[in-house]
């Protein structure tokens, strides 16, 4: 009888998983749940996941660990009513204007309503005098109280992840809310934009600012041209928004789709990912070898450059100056589109990103990254708000026929599309840093300890031995393990020399713009596999290989750190800790 | 919310209390008490000091600790802090006149308990432990038993005309 138990009167057997929701989840039942996320500590806050258990009542299955023995019933009378009772009294004073929350259609409140039938709610609906005010102050996420079910899972993502903790609950019983210290906005306390609150929000409560409307009016405006750049992670999970699997390699339709809304030259952050590495492998050898500012710290994150900005400005030196892929194609592509392609000019090129991020529509505001007194990367579209668009363009991404992208900015090598994982840039940079130091062709290019998404492989190290200079190299997704390493640091005890740091659980494959996919933690390692998949099938894997790379600096930027490679590809940081809400002892 | 500039000896009040607490988050209502103590509410500047210098704690936390206890204000007190039981026995025997008369005295608006020249701030209490005693009111740990409106103007007035005269 050891480790079975019986599920609906089906025998099924458990290992190590850490509560009965998870047991009735790997046998192919399911129970509702408002407030569990795999990732994050159990809660058992919303109630909607009990159970019937034979001699022991109703009991929360996310809360009650497996034992051997227990008779456990996912589908009764009683189960049914308590999960009716608690989605009427959820829905008591929740703002319920369903057609124009942003979450209409995702929204797990919405669902279960649905799904249980609540067709009629005893309660008068919330007065207007009793709405709170709604966050839109920022350019990444916009926060509705009014809409907020108390289940706490940004709580606990901001908390968990990040370390963070700028989301708390604030007064007690009916007056509960979940907000920023005092309900300041996002944007004045120091919250870095990943998205992960949102990405864990069960309803319209927190999500993604919208830029959907903007981008439409660019791309149908005859006036006007348009180029299009997306990120690695966008590839492998924008399928999954048209019922493809999670990982599945989806850039050749999402090109077509592209060209079909109207997009008129369609490039590739990947190409930029090359480049990224180009400087900053340059950047990394040049501080081996002076020995200063180690370790150094890739720059891909804009939430992480936040973090540093804010909490510890007296580290930014050891940031890299490298632009992130993002931020570096945008002023290449408008210095040089207009050269190659006739009908383009710097005034009417706009250049729009596609990312798995919402904090990458902070970093497009950066006052640093403008240039002629324009944004250089015009609108930031997370992988959510493409699959709406797509879809309202009236196209099923899942039936197109693949098509390339245009050159010059869109070959790409197998380095650059592992930049997606956690654990991807430090390897890229590996492998060429590796060939620029020895001059040597680098035979076994897969470093394996840097790899991996799950739970328990956010802190990574691995030893690289460049002709008998050891270099260590760490790398960490979340800022609550970032915290750890920067006090190693802080105490003078870190031995790597290179730091990479992503602020999302796994890297940008499970950022906080891409599909919805907190209620499986298998997700992200398939979205991280189809990127190591496009890895090995590349005929080139090295960054310095790319042959569109080699033409830009033998044509224009003429060798990484050049004075025009500074001017273009790098930027600089700004203590934003003086003057902060923290910073109190003015 | 109230904004003030302090000078150095705030904080370094502040920063006494922490480090007699020794910065644990596992004392952190200790640290709110005393610092509600030092300055008669809990300030939000430096709710948020406290919240950046324990660890695992964040200005957003300490906020919702100090907003769910009833016994942190986020408001500053008046100098008179003014109790009113409410509790059953009291309840029963009149405790809400003596309340209501005392709410329109001091022209208090609902949610707001603390009248404006900052002297006094209205509280109910539920159950003093002195039922024996109702209905009871304290005021600054002074007790007050058996109350009536007609008794409460007077107390108020002999408090009014010291303030006056000092």
């Amino acid at each position: 009888m050891a480790n079975t138990l019986f599920i609906n009167g089906k025998e099924c057997e458990f290992t190590d998983e850490p509560n009965l929701l998870e047991v009735i989840r790997k046998n192919g039942f399911n129970v509702p749940t408002f407030c569990y996320c795999p990732d994050l500590t159990q809660f058992g806050a919303c109630r909607m996941c009990v159970v019937e258990i034979e001699g022991r009542g109703l009991q929360s299955s996310c809360t009650m660990p497996p034992e051997a023995g227990l008779r456990i019933y996912t589908n009764t009378e009683k189960t049914r009513r308590v999960r009716k009772i608690v989605l009427e009294l959820l829905l008591a004073n929740h703002d319920r204007e369903c057609t124009t929350c942003d979450k209409s259609g995702k929204c797990e409140l919405q669902k279960y309503a649905e799904e249980y039938g609540i067709k009629n709610i005893r309660f008068a609906k919330k007065k207007e005098s009793d709405y709170l005010p709604i966050d839109n102050e920022n350019p990444s996420i916009v926060r509705d109280p009014n809409k907020c079910i108390l289940c706490g899972a940004c709580v606990r993502a901001c908390s968990e992840f990040q370390g963070h903790s700028v989301l708390g609950f604030a007064n007690r019983g009916s007056k509960t809310v979940v907000q920023p210290i005092a309900g300041k906005h996002l944007s004045e306390v120091d919250c870095v934009y990943c998205g992960q609150c949102q990405a864990v929000c069960p309803t319209g409560a927190l999500t993604i600012k919208n830029d959907i409307d903007k981008v439409w009016e660019i791309v149908t405006d005859k006036n006007k041209k348009t180029a299009v750049q997306m990120a690695p992670s966008v590839r492998v999970a924008l399928g999954e928004e048209f019922g493809l699997k999670p990982g599945e390699n989806v850039i050749g339709k999402l090109n077509a789709a592209l060209r079909k809304i109207g997009f008129d030259l369609i490039f590739d952050t990947n190409f930029s990912a090359d480049l990224t590495i180009m400087e900053e492998a340059t950047e990394f050898i040049g501080r081996l070898k002076s020995g200063e500012n180690l370790p150094l710290f890739t720059s891909c994150c804009p939430a992480w450059i936040r973090y540093l900005e804010t909490q510890h400005p007296e580290l930014l030196k050891h940031l890299s100056s490298c632009k992130s892929p993002q931020g570096m194609l945008s002023p290449v592509i408008k210095e040089l589109v207009p050269k190659y392609f006739q009908g383009f000019t710097k005034e009417n090129l706009y250049v729009i990103s596609i990312m798995p991020c919402t904090a990458k529509k902070a970093e497009a505001k950066r006052p640093q990254l403008t240039r002629d007194g324009r944004p250089e990367t015009d609108f930031v579209l997370t992988t959510q708000e493409i699959a709406r668009m797509i879809k309202s363009a009236g196209l099923d991404l899942a039936t197109l026929e693949p098509e390339p992208n245009n050159s010059p900015f869109g070959q790409y090598t197998g380095a650059a599309t592992i930049f997606g994982a956690s654990g991807g840039v430090a390897e890229a940079a590996v492998r060429t840093a590796y060939e620029f130091v020895t001059g040597e062709t680098l035979e076994n290019i897969d470093f394996k300890p840097l790899r991996g998404v799950d739970k328990n492989s956010r802190t990574k190290d691995a030893t690289v031995d460049i002709k008998g200079t050891q270099v260590k190299v760490r790398v960490v997704s979340t800022l609550k393990e970032a915290e750890k390493s920067l006090k190693e640091i802080l105490a003078g005890k870190a031995e790597f020399q290179l730091l990479e740091v992503m602020a999302c659980p796994g890297g940008c494959i499970n950022g906080g713009g891409q599909p919805r996919s907190c209620n499986d933690s298998k997700i992200k390692e398939e979205r991280a596999e189809g990127l190591y998949k496009e890895d090995r099938e590349l005929p080139l894997r090295k960054s310095h290989e790319n042959p569109d790379i080699k033409k830009l600096y033998a044509e224009f930027l003429e060798n990484p750190g050049s004075h025009i490679a500074h001017d273009l590809l790098h930027t600089h940081y700004k203590n934003l800790f003086e003057n902060s809400y923290k910073d109190l002892k003015k | 919310m109230v904004t003030q500039t302090r000078d150095a000896s705030d904080w370094q009040k502040v920063d006494g209390i922490i480090e007699k607490y020794e910065a644990k988050k596992s004392n952190l209502i200790a640290i709110l008490q005393s610092v509600q103590e030092e300055f008669r509410y809990l300030p939000e500047d430096i709710l948020t000091y406290v919240g950046t210098k324990i660890e695992d704690l964040s200005p957003a936390t300490v906020y919702g600790v100090a907003t769910f206890y009833a016994q942190f204000s986020l408001e500053p007190k008046g100098k008179y802090i003014i109790k009113c039981c409410d509790g059953t026995a009291c309840h029963v025997r009149g405790s809400m006149p003596v309340y209501t008369s005392l709410k329109q005295r001091f022209g208090l608006e609902d949610g707001t308990f603390t009248s404006k020249d900052g002297l006094f701030t209205l509280e109910t209490v539920s159950c003093l432990g002195a039922c024996g005693l109702a209905p009871v009111v304290v005021i600054n740990d002074k007790v007050y038993p058996q109350m009536t409106t007609d008794a409460m103007k007077i107390i108020i007035d002999t408090i009014l005309e010291e303030e006056h005269s000092a």
